[in-house]
């Protein structure tokens, strides 16, 4: 691995200041190397981070073969690194003009970074020094621990997709409307409905004796009404306690702080070297979070700008039908299948023109007539601005939100693909499902990262008890026994796990019992998995007892 | 075959309702599997490597295998800690150049998370995913064969990528079962001894005399001497008339002696693909087979040979593992027109006098042939020469351990007659793991 060489450079600087008079901003120190393959072999299992700490896993694990993708797209390396300063990589025999266009990519992506509000948290520091300092006290601790150091990062990279990114970005501003006290909100809401279980006459009694005491604001009138409640319910504050503490636990996402802070085991006193550890897998797994949740908006942002800037840089003459013969690689949208640069290269230009002739308001959104939305054009200008606002405030999820629109899928002629078989021609074929901009967005939805949803407490008894919040689809459960038995082991006690699976013994049942009808509508289980002393049960859960509450 | 045609044969009610149901059906049921490589490319596997940056986009889908023993040692260090062994031989569908793929398998290790089963669960309808063109809404815009093999040229020989997941990486991945997962060393290796053979051929090189002129080499003899003698200039046109050609300049082929291994063990490998097959119980069969010939492949020193029947009610012998592997039809069961077979194949190529022949057979247990009729004196026929015969049966309902194959062998006596050479073992696919086959094949081949 060595750095570009000094022409090359050149290339790159002349690059970086075309591309910030068209406004992108971004730090002007940037490290480029040459890689070969076998830098790239030694790169690609630590996620094109050259610091990344060691594990043995890596030497043999790196078998992405790209059907696994369905099941769980790993975390999205990017071969710009997303360090301060960045660092990229790139292939030693390109020709001058195509490291233009590249380095424009380049660019756009490190402007991304820099300033797309998903990666926040990577702003403040050098993820990849970071790196380096983790790795040598995981190679410290290898030292001493031996290979329960990688027991532990093993257990730990189990559950590395369970963390709370959104919880480190959300900052947790309260709301500035005005609330009654969480108190009185619980006692109207919760105590009087769910527990005392009054009647509806009861009920709004109870609510025209606050209303009477105008200005409950005011804390010291909002006392009296509480110590009213208390004289006639003395368990009322208890309850209120418990409640609260329920609620705190509830909001939780990351399973692996809760592990951190809650696990006997990890914090005696012989333990917590292994807590670093795991803070090390925590911290890696939140570094790459908001790459994963913003790859569409990323690649699309480069190919807008690398688009943009080398049409219109005098590098380019000459080389105008490779240059489109490469773009139109890149960006021509699949026939069958998610191509990120297209998508939101055209999303992004699409936005852009909407705002442009602006018709991202009310007034547009008003108008049915098909001419007149065709012909609608106010001529603002905005849209220059608008999609730098975007780059800023937006992930995936709210990028196809919010612009994904039927005049936008009619614009590209996109449709949802769908799959069936066809016994008969004993082929499977590939079809329009549906053109409806709905569709569209909601199969975007589902083809975008997300890790199930776990909300999770511990018992009386001391164990993990993880409830799956079930979203349609079922936990692969081929890998459910060793995740489990790596909480366990982190816990140091034992771990529930209840969730939603196929029952296919009640579909083989329905199946045979109708002899014609050969679609079986799927059947879904409440189960509840077990891990105690590295032993796993499963057991259904009656519809009855079934803890659905999240 | 008609309804009224199993009545005429004399099947009970239940009989005939089975195997209505079996000839028509394909299992209807969603399967907890890997989906195969997908066709339509997903939002993540689009990488700048490749699209953008231009580097050598393979790299990260290759397996690298750095010091195999050493991993394999500290793998078995985990069973002492009293963890699961990570190391698993997954299978990998790699697509290969000229269309077509091919399974391999890699020693992996699976990233074990709480991830979403992406998986099918309406029977049939895959995932949806994005596209874009012309066409109303119900339009087929595409199509690929379900088994990729129809309607290819086949035949031994011309297969694709040669291999078919069955050669190289075999004999590595035997030294992995033996070793890591201690399958057993074959203790007697066969009363037939290889037999090295000489074939005589034109394959060594001699200059000035010999019993066949190699011209081109000649050609290029004479070019080099002239140019070493000055005669032929670069750049400039060469005169023929002032090119000499000297007597050790002639390069002849000459006949040699050239040593050639007899295999010295022939294996079939006999699948049920009958409708009731599909899904879980091929994918359990395949697995088993592919690792007891991996097995077999590193016990012999490579020295084995593999033929491969498929069976449905008649038996049909393919050409290589790849259409072993994915072929399968809708048809009732026949154990005994594969056991037929191979029987006739043993005699018609008098196999019996020069290999160590080894059988396995992997089934759901069903057969039409209910009391095994037929099936048992081939079965016996087969004993009389074959080194082992290994049943695998993989059912899939709760008398997966009760099934016709199975009772018929067993009130045979042929297990307890030869009980060296006949092995039976039962599984109930939906809950045969990896460790679960590799047991059953120690079962098998002890």
């Amino acid at each position: 691995m060595k750095l570009i060489d000094q022409h090359t450079k050149k290339i790159m600087e002349g690059c970086k200041e075309r591309a910030a008079q068209a406004g992108l901003k971004f730090d002007k120190e940037t490290l480029e190397y040459m890689v070969t393959n076998s830098d790239l072999v030694e790169l690609s299992p630590k996620n094109m981070i050259p610091t990344l700490y060691d594990y043995w896993v890596q030497d043999i694990q790196v078998l992405r073969g790209k059907g696994e993708y369905e099941y769980y797209p790993n975390n999205p390396y990017e071969t710009v690194i997303n360090t301060r300063p960045v660092i990229s990589f790139y292939n030693n025999n390109n020709p001058d003009w195509l490291n233009v266009m590249i380095f424009y990519h380049v660019i756009a992506h490190i402007d991304f970074f820099q300033n797309n509000k998903f990666f926040t948290q990577t702003w403040n520091y050098d993820f990849k020094e970071k790196a380096l300092a983790d790795k040598r006290l995981v190679a410290r601790l290898r030292s001493t621990k031996r290979r329960q150091v990688d027991y532990i990062i093993e257990f730990a990279k189990g559950i590395d997709n369970l963390v709370g990114y959104f919880d480190t970005i959300n900052g947790h501003e309260e709301s500035k409307d005005f609330k009654f006290s969480e108190r009185v909100e619980y006692y109207f809401d919760t105590f009087l409905q769910k527990i005392e279980k009054v009647g509806m006459n009861e009920f709004l009694e109870e609510v025209e004796r606050f209303n009477a005491d105008s200005d409950l604001t005011d804390p010291v009138r909002e006392e009296s009404f509480l110590a009213r409640i208390r004289s006639r319910y003395p368990e009322f504050d208890n309850l209120y306690e418990k409640e609260l503490k329920e609620r705190h636990s509830a909001s939780r996402h990351d399973i692996m702080q809760f592990i951190l802070e809650e696990s006997r085991f990890l914090n005696q006193e012989e333990n917590k070297w292994m807590k670093s550890v795991v803070e090390v897998i925590r911290d890696t797994s939140l570094y790459f979070s908001p790459m994963i949740r913003t790859k569409t908006m990323n690649e699309g942002w480069a190919s807008y700008w690398h688009e943009k800037l080398f049409v219109n840089d005098e590098r380019i003459k000459g080389h105008e039908v490779a240059f489109a013969k490469i773009n139109a690689g890149v960006t021509a949208l699949s026939k069958v299948g998610l191509n990120p640069y297209a998508i939101g290269w055209r999303l992004f230009m699409f936005i852009e023109e909407m705002a442009n002739k602006g018709k991202l308001s009310y007034d547009f959104q008003r108008i049915a007539n098909i001419e007149q939305r065709k012909s609608f054009d106010r001529k603002t200008d905005l849209g220059r601005d608008f999609i730098f606002h975007i780059r800023e405030n937006y992930c995936d999820f709210t990028f196809f939100n919010r612009f994904v629109d039927q005049d936008f899928v009619d614009k590209h002629k996109l449709m949802v693909v769908g799959q069936r078989i066809n016994q008969q021609k004993g082929v499977r074929e590939y079809y329009v499902k549906s053109r409806k901009a709905k569709d569209f967005k909601q199969m975007l939805f589902d083809s975008l990262y997300h890790p199930p949803f776990l909300v999770f407490k511990k018992t009386d008894d001391g164990t993990l008890y993880l409830n799956h919040h079930f979203e349609g689809q079922e936990l692969y459960r081929e890998y459910i026994p060793n995740t489990l038995l790596g909480i366990e082991y982190l816990w140091g006690n034992s771990v529930k796990l209840e969730t939603t699976e196929l029952d296919y013994d009640a579909m083989k049942r329905k199946a045979s019992g109708s002899r014609d009808n050969k679609q079986v509508e799927p059947i879904f289980q409440r189960v509840i998995y077990t891990m105690k002393d590295r032993k796993l049960l499963k057991e259904k859960v009656h519809e009855s007892e079934a803890n659905y509450a999240i | 075959m008609e309804k009224k045609n199993y009545e005429k044969r004399g099947f009970d009610k239940d009989k005939r309702e089975e195997i209505s149901k079996e000839s028509s059906a394909h299992d209807i049921l969603p399967q907890n599997e890997p989906a195969k490589l997908k066709l339509s490319p997903s939002l993540y596997d689009f990488n700048d490597d490749v699209y953008i940056l231009k580097l050598d986009g393979n790299f990260h889908q290759m397996s690298r295998l750095y010091a195999l023993d050493k991993l394999l040692e500290r793998d078995k260090l985990r069973e002492k800690d009293g963890f699961p062994r990570k190391i698993k031989l997954g299978k990998l569908v790699k697509p290969i150049k000229g269309g077509g793929d091919r399974t391999i398998i890699i020693p992996s290790i699976a990233e074990e998370k709480l991830y979403h089963w992406k998986g099918d669960y309406s029977g049939g309808e895959g995932s949806s995913t994005g596209g874009t063109g012309d066409g109303q809404e119900g339009d087929v815009i595409g199509e690929e064969p379900l088994r990729p093999e129809e309607g290819d040229g086949q035949g031994a020989g011309q297969g694709k990528g040669g291999q078919h997941g069955l050669g190289a990486d075999a004999y590595d991945i035997g030294k992995i079962l033996t070793e890591q997962f201690e399958l057993p060393n074959i203790k007697d290796k066969g009363k037939r001894t290889s037999l090295t053979r000489y074939t005589y051929d034109l394959t060594d090189k001699n200059r000035g005399q010999g019993q066949l002129l190699d011209k081109k080499a000649t050609l290029k003899r004479v070019v080099k001497t002239n140019l070493a003698l000055g005669n032929i200039k670069i750049n400039e046109t060469v005169d023929p008339s002032t090119i000499l050609i000297s007597p050790k300049d002639r390069v002849y082929r000459i006949f040699s002696k050239e040593r050639d291994y007899e295999s010295k063990a022939m294996v079939f490998f006999v699948r049920d693909y009958s409708g009731s097959m599909q899904g879980k119980p091929t994918e359990v069969v395949c697995t088993q087979h592919i690792y007891i010939n991996s097995w077999l492949v590193y016990q012999y020193k490579k020295q084995v040979e593999n033929r491969f029947i498929v069976h449905d009610t008649e038996a049909e012998e393919v050409p290589d593992f790849y259409t072993y592997y994915n072929k399968q039809v809708a048809g009732g069961t026949d154990v005994a027109s594969a056991y037929t077979l191979v029987n006739k194949i043993v005699e018609d190529e008098n196999l019996a006098r020069d290999y160590n022949i080894y059988i396995f057979h992997g089934t759901d247990g069903d057969d039409w042939d209910s009391r095994g009729d037929k099936v048992l004196p081939e079965l016996e026929k087969m004993l009389s020469y074959s080194n082992r015969i290994g049943i695998t049966i993989a059912g899939s309902g709760s008398d997966y351990n009760n099934t016709s194959v199975e009772q018929y062998i067993r009130e045979s006596k042929l297990l307890e007659k030869y009980p060296d050479k006949l092995r039976l073992d039962s599984m109930r696919a939906s809950d045969a793991d990896e460790e679960r086959i590799i047991n059953s094949i120690k079962l098998l081949i002890k």
